[in-house]
């Protein structure tokens, strides 16, 4: 599996790692209601097809990549670079 | 004797050149371009192999890579290779080969006893002996199992040769080298797109050379030659031969072994036995081809039965002939030309058995050959080595057998039709479907970027072969936006009959202790098929398991679609809806040692050595490994254990002074004018107040409210702090700062940085720790009010720049100096200089841990993921007037359970040294277990930490820690986890 980093070029998927589901919003940091941390933490879907992933380049230039992966084919079909950096992205 | 070598035959071997070689010991000469078989063959020995379960004499059976017979061991020592099929091993001078699954020899094997048992042995034979019977009797028999059924033995010393690893890139991956491959590789070539052709042969061409028909006014090998030799000389083209794609993964990887010198005793210098391929590919052409079937009757698995298309093969390729008196036995017209071909290559062919009862007659044109029609096999007989069948008439309708006749014969080649290679198909996820007319099952259309071409398409005949390879190409240049090849459809003459199979299942037999196998491999036979289908097993996915059918090295690649088809007859339904298994990766196997590649010893994982590491080497440090980390544990004196040496370091740094060297401590420099605020967010105590120059000792949780890792960090500016993290921890805890840093507070003003190799560190801990700095940092105020206690400041020594702060792990006084990598052993050097006063001692890991776990300070095996801040005494440090990582989380009820384990110290009743990992029992209750333990020098007891249910309610009782694995068992009584100074005045002595 190959992921195009926004800096690097296409790298192969060992050098990077799998941080979790991008369909999931962090509650506010200051929210302190325990079922909405519970859902970040703990429950996600699994779906069949397409699926919204946060990857870091962690072996190459360690930044944060959206990528949007079909959990059948594993094919990627849309990476974008995360984070206050992402106006940036040229590519 | 049956085989023998016929004269001027051959088209890959040079009869010029002998090679010598011996099996099992015995010496025999083959020719160079022979194969391991197909010199057993031309010796006269067919016989190769014992069988898995029954131990039956095995004959080869085939000519490629689905052979289930013929497995072998080459080589000895370090370079012996099991399970190694034998048509695929080329011979060599001097190779050693060696029979398998036989005791004490191949001819006589004691455990060919086991088919007396038979009956015992059938289908679910595990299950059925062992369950219920209790663990003691799978115990009692399972030794002698596994050595009665088993495959070759690895060997147990090192393997000498070089394993490599190589990714390639290409446009087009045309997998297999046939005709369609072929065809697809030389219409596509001109595209100018990357292409690469691999087949797992030594040679390319696939069938051609057994191929009857004209390409192009060409003879079918000659055709391929040409093609190879146009293909080689194009830049855009490469061309792997010995390559075999064993797995089709995600996103059109695949993975393939090229067999470098598997063909020669011993590599040349620096060249690899084998290497490990990972092919990027954007398309891929799947030309797999197909592999006949075999047909099912009594004994069709005696030595001198084999595969027709083999034994053509065995004479066209090798001049190998099979047998003096030749039976071919059919369900195919293809059969007959396969019949015809060995008679003209002077293979002796003298009866063919057709089960079909009306047949073309044109194809019986040889007048020297007996063709029996609407008969069949209904037993080979022979033992060893096939002596007689019998034949009998066929009625198809009530599929009944008539009166049975002998036939004398010494090698019987048989064909059910051929069954499409649909192995790296199925692995890509994509369902199989029935093809009725060959009686199998092809790939489905592909939603993947691969194409299937033919053969495996049910393409059998070379013209059809020939065009879907050329069709093949031309979709996958469309797909790569390149214009289509100009290459037209190639003119055939005179091809192949195409083998369209007659149905035949299973051949009835009078004999009602019959054998009729369908894997050989595993031994699964036919009635073990019947008692599975009699006990309820209807699903193709149970019945594999059950059986172990298509379980075995080859992965059934013989014996699937008959067993499918057998099933489906036993249910009453047709194949399609009996429905067929998924393959999975490999194709087939592959060595370890392959995937493992230079990743071996020392290359296995980088290793880290700190900047002192020669310093610790030339003052008897015995090192352990941390993660990657190299670091001492002890510094052993002339003839110290390792216990005294820890003791006498650990002494030292309690009454005098100690260095350690903490450079593998992770440190990461986080810097910004929001720095403040995000080490509040991440950790679980207060940090917006840390002043300038102070550090502070912060715990940071895992998002789910769990410990995650623990350290300092340093405010060295208003905007910028150093942060140290256990030496495990360091890239996650990275990492989880960059993700939220990214992630999730983007508006946050900050940039981290790994710095954990820019800085080299050492502790100088013990009461005379801050006379020996004070020696050598003349800059800095070592006084009460000029560095307190958790105080970082700047300093030198000589043109060195330190930063010291005053930290402490031991408990003693004591100061942590950082220097820049580079200086690490200069620095190091000057302090031990300054400390010679005071008899300063290097110490290790292992006193370190001595004086951590005296004062009760959590390490590694507390942190061990699974405990809270309040388990380890530490909830009092958790703030209650902000939010941080974990701290929603950490309020589940779970996690404040007042019934949770918490940690205690341990002291030992007996004067006896504890292990960690022991179970703490409470009478005859388990209520935790022993995570660190020591001898204490101040306290001159055995001790240790342990995490145990509600601990603090168990403060002065007496507990016993069992290590039921060295059959002890230690009187030990429970106190708090600070066994000394809990007051803390030692850091200021």
């Amino acid at each position: 599996m190959i992921i195009k980093c926004p800096h690097c070029g296409p790298r192969e998927a060992s050098e990077y790692t799998y941080i979790g589901d991008a369909s999931i919003q962090r509650p506010d940091h200051n929210d302190t209601d325990m079922e909405k941390w519970s859902d970040y933490v703990f429950m996600r879907e699994n779906p069949r097809g397409a699926h919204m992933e946060h990857w870091q380049h962690t072996s190459g230039c360690r930044s944060f990549v959206k990528v949007l992966r079909d959990t059948v084919t594993h094919e990627i079909s849309d990476v974008t670079l995360e984070g206050p950096w992402q106006a940036e992205d040229k590519s | 004797m049956s085989g023998n070598r016929l004269k001027n035959k051959g088209l890959l071997i040079d009869q010029n050149k002998p090679l010598e070689f011996t099996f099992d010991g015995k010496s025999y000469s083959g020719f160079e371009g022979d194969t391991l078989a197909s010199a057993m063959i031309a010796n006269g020995e067919m016989m190769m192999a014992r069988s898995f379960k029954y131990h039956r004499p095995r004959g080869v059976y085939s000519a490629g890579p689905e052979e289930p017979n013929a497995l072998v061991s080459l080589r000895s020592d370090g370079r012996l290779e099991p399970n190694c099929t034998a048509p695929t091993v080329e011979l060599y001078d001097g190779l050693d080969a060696h029979s398998q699954n036989a005791w004490p020899s191949l001819s006589f094997d004691v455990m060919a006893i086991n088919q007396l048992f038979s009956p015992l042995l059938v289908a679910g034979f595990y299950y059925k002996t062992f369950m219920g019977t209790g663990q003691k009797f799978w115990h009692f028999c399972e030794h002698f199992i596994r050595r009665a059924a088993g495959m070759g033995k690895a060997s147990l010393d090192a393997d000498p040769d070089r394993y490599e690893k190589a990714n390639i890139f290409a446009d087009i991956v045309i997998i297999g080298s046939g005709p369609a491959g072929l065809a697809a590789a030389k219409a596509a070539a001109p595209s100018g797109a990357k292409i690469l052709l691999v087949d797992e042969s030594a040679q390319f061409g696939g069938s051609l050379p057994e191929e009857q028909g004209n390409i192009d006014g060409y003879d079918a090998n000659e055709w391929a030659a040409d093609t190879l030799k146009t293909l080689s000389e194009i830049d855009n083209v490469t061309m792997m031969s010995r390559t075999t794609v064993y797995g089709y993964f995600d996103d059109n990887t695949l993975g393939a072994v090229e067999k470098v010198a598997d063909h020669k005793a011993v590599p040349e210098n620096f060249e690899p036995r084998q290497r490990h391929l990972k092919i990027f590919a954007k398309r891929v052409i799947i030309a797999a081809g197909s592999i006949e079937r075999p047909l099912v009757f009594d004994g069709n698995d005696t030595p001198g039965v084999m595969l027709a298309n083999a034994a053509l093969r065995y004479a066209n390729r090798y001049g190998a002939c099979v047998g003096q008196n030749v039976a071919l036995f059919t369900n195919n017209d293809d059969g007959y030309t396969t019949a015809h071909q060995l008679k003209a290559l002077g293979v002796n062919v003298t009866t063919m058995i057709d089960a079909r009862e009306k047949i073309n007659h044109g194809l019986c044109k040889d007048s020297s050959i007996n063709y029996i029609t609407g008969h069949v096999v209904t037993s080979a007989n022979g033992g060893k080595s096939l002596s007689s069948i019998k034949v009998a008439p066929y009625d198809a309708d009530t599929k009944s057998i008539g009166p049975q006749n002998t036939i004398n014969v010494d090698a019987l080649l048989v064909t059910g039709g051929y069954t499409p290679t649909i192995n790296l198909c199925s692995q890509t996820g994509t369902p199989a479907i029935f093809n009725d007319e060959i009686q199998s099952f092809i790939p489905g259309r592909a939603n993947r970027p691969w194409l299937a071409a033919g053969a495996i398409m049910g393409s059998f005949d070379l013209k059809a072969s020939l065009e879907d390879g050329i069709s093949a190409a031309n979709e996958s240049l469309e797909a790569l936006g390149l214009p289509p090849s100009n290459m037209t459809a190639l003119k055939v003459n005179g091809q192949n009959p195409v083998a369209i199979p007659f149905a035949l299942t299973v051949i009835p037999s009078s004999n009602k202790s019959a054998k009729k196998f369908v894997d050989f491999q595993h031994d699964v036979s036919v009635n073990d098929l019947n008692i599975a289908h009699t006990e309820g097993f209807r699903s193709v996915e149970h019945l594999k398991r059950y059986t172990t059918l298509g379980m075995a090295a080859d992965q059934g690649k013989t014996s699937n679609m008959n067993a499918l088809a057998i099933m489906a007859e036993l249910r009453g339904i047709s194949i399609p809806e009996a429905g067929t298994t998924r393959f999975r990766a490999p194709y087939k196997p592959v060595a370890l040692g392959t995937l493992a590649g230079r990743d071996i010893g020392n290359h296995f994982s980088a290793v880290r050595r700190t900047p002192m590491h020669n310093w610790h080497m030339d003052h008897g440090a015995e090192m352990i490994e941390a993660g990657i980390w190299y670091r001492p544990r002890v510094y052993k004196k002339s003839d110290e254990t390792l216990t005294d040496a820890y003791i006498r370091e650990a002494t030292a740094v309690r009454n005098s002074v100690g260095i350690v060297d903490v450079t593998s401590l992770g440190k990461i420099d986080i810097q910004g004018p929001d720095a403040a605020e995000f080490l509040n967010r991440i950790y679980a105590n207060a940090f917006l107040k840390v002043a300038v120059g102070k550090a502070r000792y912060g715990v940071m949780l895992r998002e789910d409210g769990y410990m995650f890792d623990d350290g300092t960090s340093w405010r060295l500016s208003e905007t910028q702090f150093l942060m140290t993290t256990t030496t495990a921890n360091a890239a996650p805890v990275l990492s989880q700062m960059e993700r939220l840093l990214t992630l999730n507070w983007p508006d946050l003003k900050v940039h981290v940085s790994s710095v954990s190799d820019q800085w080299a560190g050492m502790a100088v801990a013990g009461p005379k720790s801050r006379d020996t700095l004070n020696k050598i940092i003349t800059d800095v105020d070592f006084s009460e009010d000029g560095l307190p206690f958790m105080g970082v400041t700047d300093g030198s020594i000589g043109d060195m720049p330190v930063k010291v702060a005053r930290l402490s792990f031991s408990g003693e006084r004591a100061y942590e100096v950082y220097t820049p990598t580079h200086f690490g052993t200069a620095v190091w050097k000057e302090i031990m200089k300054a400390g010679e006063a005071f008899d300063i001692t290097p110490y290790g890991t292992e006193a370190l841990g001595t004086l951590r776990i005296e004062k009760g300070h959590i390490s590694g095996p507390e942190l061990d993921g699974r405990t809270s801040m309040a388990d380890v005494g530490l909830g009092k440090m958790a703030s209650s007037k902000k939010q941080y990582v974990g701290s929603s989380l950490k309020e589940r009820s779970g996690l404040i359970d007042q019934s949770r384990q918490t940690m205690v110290g341990l002291i030992s009743h007996d004067h006896k040294p504890l292990k960690a990992g022991s179970h703490v029992l409470n009478g005859t209750e388990n209520i935790g277990h022993v995570t660190s333990t020591t001898y204490s020098p101040a306290l001159e007891k055995f001790i240790a930490l342990a995490l145990i249910k509600q601990g603090h309610t168990q403060i002065g009782n007496t507990l016993s820690a069992t290590f039921p694995l060295k059959n002890e068992r230690n009187s030990v009584l429970v106190v708090e986890p600070h066994f000394y100074d809990k007051e803390g005045e030692r850091l200021y002595v």
